[in-house]
């Protein structure tokens, strides 16, 4: 059953915070510039046209250079940047249907602009979630917080997206002892409808009450809503290097096209 | 003056619906006295812990603690003064690892990082956990876990402790461990709990509550031996002051 992985995928999420105390050269810089450069990441990736297929391939290089850079176990993150498959999948499919036209032939079978697109949107989907657990690996969610705070984010919105982000494994965490209690009795048939929607509905009230009283016992030990993360960390010349360095290397990927140029000097070694 | 003191006067809780939690209740509980809350299920214990911290505020009647009324004005310095450790861990740790968890109060406090580090120190080592401080608190046991909870309100030095069920979900050997640790404690420490042998062995003083009403406020030992008053209070003589099952002999 999909319902329970989905959730234990969810609750292990909090495995990335952990991967994030690590000591690598990357954790120890500062938040903002690993901020910056995956946002940079991001917005690049995102501006390519619609048919873009070959120059995203060479985007790649961050995500992997980054997480073996730091260490990171690649198999964890596989795992988690192969959660949005299915998201983008479902936003992406109706585009074979609606666009056609016939844009490339290979051996004599033609492929069609939406599926090019598909493609697309798949590569552009990994690669930003690729960027973002990495993000995350490497610097941890609380960190990333203070880092758009600090960035200029207004406080309470980057709050917000603290406890959105500690609300989501209460809510793995709930409906994974749901699912099991449900299991349990449920002799094996496939959850109707209707059941699904009182599941629900509880769900979402359990996790309601268990976020109040982790509220409460934040605001017990004098939480007013400000982020003190402990290591309050400059923005150095190693950070300015991380940061330029990266958005050249995007800024090529962007307007050159890297793969074709790589492509055919591979051609011209040829006999 | 003692910051040590806590003082309910006339304290009436009645929730939205109606329901009346808390029904004239009053108290004084002095410094480093020891004290349980004890009562049966929906008798309001919880609820009065929660005004202790300032979460509820009381329909009537007021909460003082040393000589400071409760107010939204004093709120902050009555949170520094007043640790509250909350029944289920799992509600209060939640920063990635241990050591944060801990420091998250005293950060809160604004303390440099020297110091927080120190008192996260103090206290990791205070309840015997210093050697798990880089995990992350949902891999600890049940009894690892409340202890780093209440680590995470040492850490914040408070002046009085109040803890809700310290012993509940912990095995006979973290529970036995946990006793002596808050035996060891110098604070005011004020507990509830249905672990009345807990309560015999730490809090010389019981408040019984029944369906939100002060029934009985004294030395704990009479009151454990009043067996009338524990009946109607829906509660029983702790196991260490009932007849041995199999030879028929008391204990105390």
């Amino acid at each position: 059953m999909s319902g329970p992985s989905v959730f234990a995928a969810l609750v292990e999420f909090r495995q990335l915070d952990l991967l994030a105390t690590q000591p690598s050269a990357i954790h120890r810089l500062d938040a903002r510039a690993k901020v910056i450069v995956t946002l940079a990441f991001i917005i690049c990736v995102m501006s390519f046209g619609r048919y873009a297929v070959a120059p995203l391939l060479p985007f790649f290089a961050f995500p992997v250079l980054v997480a073996g850079w730091a260490r990171l176990p690649s198999r964890l993150l596989l795992r988690k940047i192969a959660m949005v498959i299915p998201v983008a999948l479902l936003i992406a499919l109706p585009n074979p249907f609606f666009d056609r036209e016939t844009l490339l032939r290979v051996g004599g079978i033609g492929i069609s602009g939406g599926w090019i697109s598909l493609v697309s949107i798949l590569l552009r989907a990994l690669l930003a979630a690729a960027a973002a657990i990495v993000l995350v690996a490497v610097t941890g969610f609380p960190a990333i917080c203070g880092a758009l705070e600090r960035l200029g984010m207004p406080r309470t919105l980057a709050v917000q997206l603290l406890f959105l982000y500690r609300y989501l494994a209460v809510l793995g965490e709930e409906a994974l002892r749901m699912t099991t209690a449900r299991e349990l009795r449920g002799g094996g048939r496939p959850l109707s409808i209707r059941l699904y929607g009182v599941l629900i509905g509880r769900l979402l009230m359990r996790t309601w009450d268990r976020a109040e009283r982790i509220y409460l016992a934040m605001c017990a030990r004098g939480f007013v809503g400000d982020f003190n993360s402990g290591q309050r960390s400059v923005f150095g010349l190693r950070e300015g290097v991380y940061v330029v360095g990266w958005c050249g290397f995007f800024l090529l990927l962007r307007t050159q096209d890297v793969a074709y140029r790589v492509g055919q000097a591979f051609l011209g070694l040829l006999p | 003056m003692s910051h040590h003191l806590v003082e309910a006067r006339g304290l009436t809780h009645v929730y939205e619906d109606g329901t009346v939690a808390l029904d004239d209740v009053s108290f004084r509980i002095t410094h480093g006295e020891s004290v349980a809350i004890i009562g049966a299920n929906g008798a309001g214990k919880s609820t009065l812990l929660l005004h202790l911290n300032g979460h509820l505020h009381p329909t009537r009647g007021d909460v003082r603690i040393g000589e400071t009324p409760l107010t939204k004005q004093t709120l902050p310095a009555i949170r520094r003064t007043v640790g509250l450790v909350f029944q289920d861990p799992d509600d209060q740790l939640f920063m990635p690892t241990v050591y944060d968890d801990v420091a998250f109060g005293p950060r809160n406090q604004g303390l440099p990082e020297e110091e927080v580090g120190k008192r996260v120190q103090e206290a990791l080592e205070r309840v015997g956990v210093w050697a798990v401080r880089s995990k992350p608190p949902y891999r600890l046991s049940g009894g690892e876990k409340k202890r780093v909870a209440i680590a995470g309100v040492l850490a914040m030095a408070p002046d009085i402790l109040v803890m809700d069920e310290p012993t509940s979900g912990l095995d006979p050997h973290g529970r036995r461990q946990l006793i002596g640790l808050l035996a060891a404690f110098s604070h005011t420490r004020i507990f509830t709990s249905h672990d009345l042998d807990m309560v015999l062995e730490l809090c010389p003083r019981t408040i019984v509550l029944l369906a939100g009403a002060v029934m009985a406020d004294g030395p704990t030992r009479e009151i454990f031996t009043d067996d009338e008053l524990l009946s109607r209070c829906m509660l029983e003589r702790p196991l260490a002051m009932q007849a041995c099952p199999a030879c028929g002999k008391r204990k105390l």
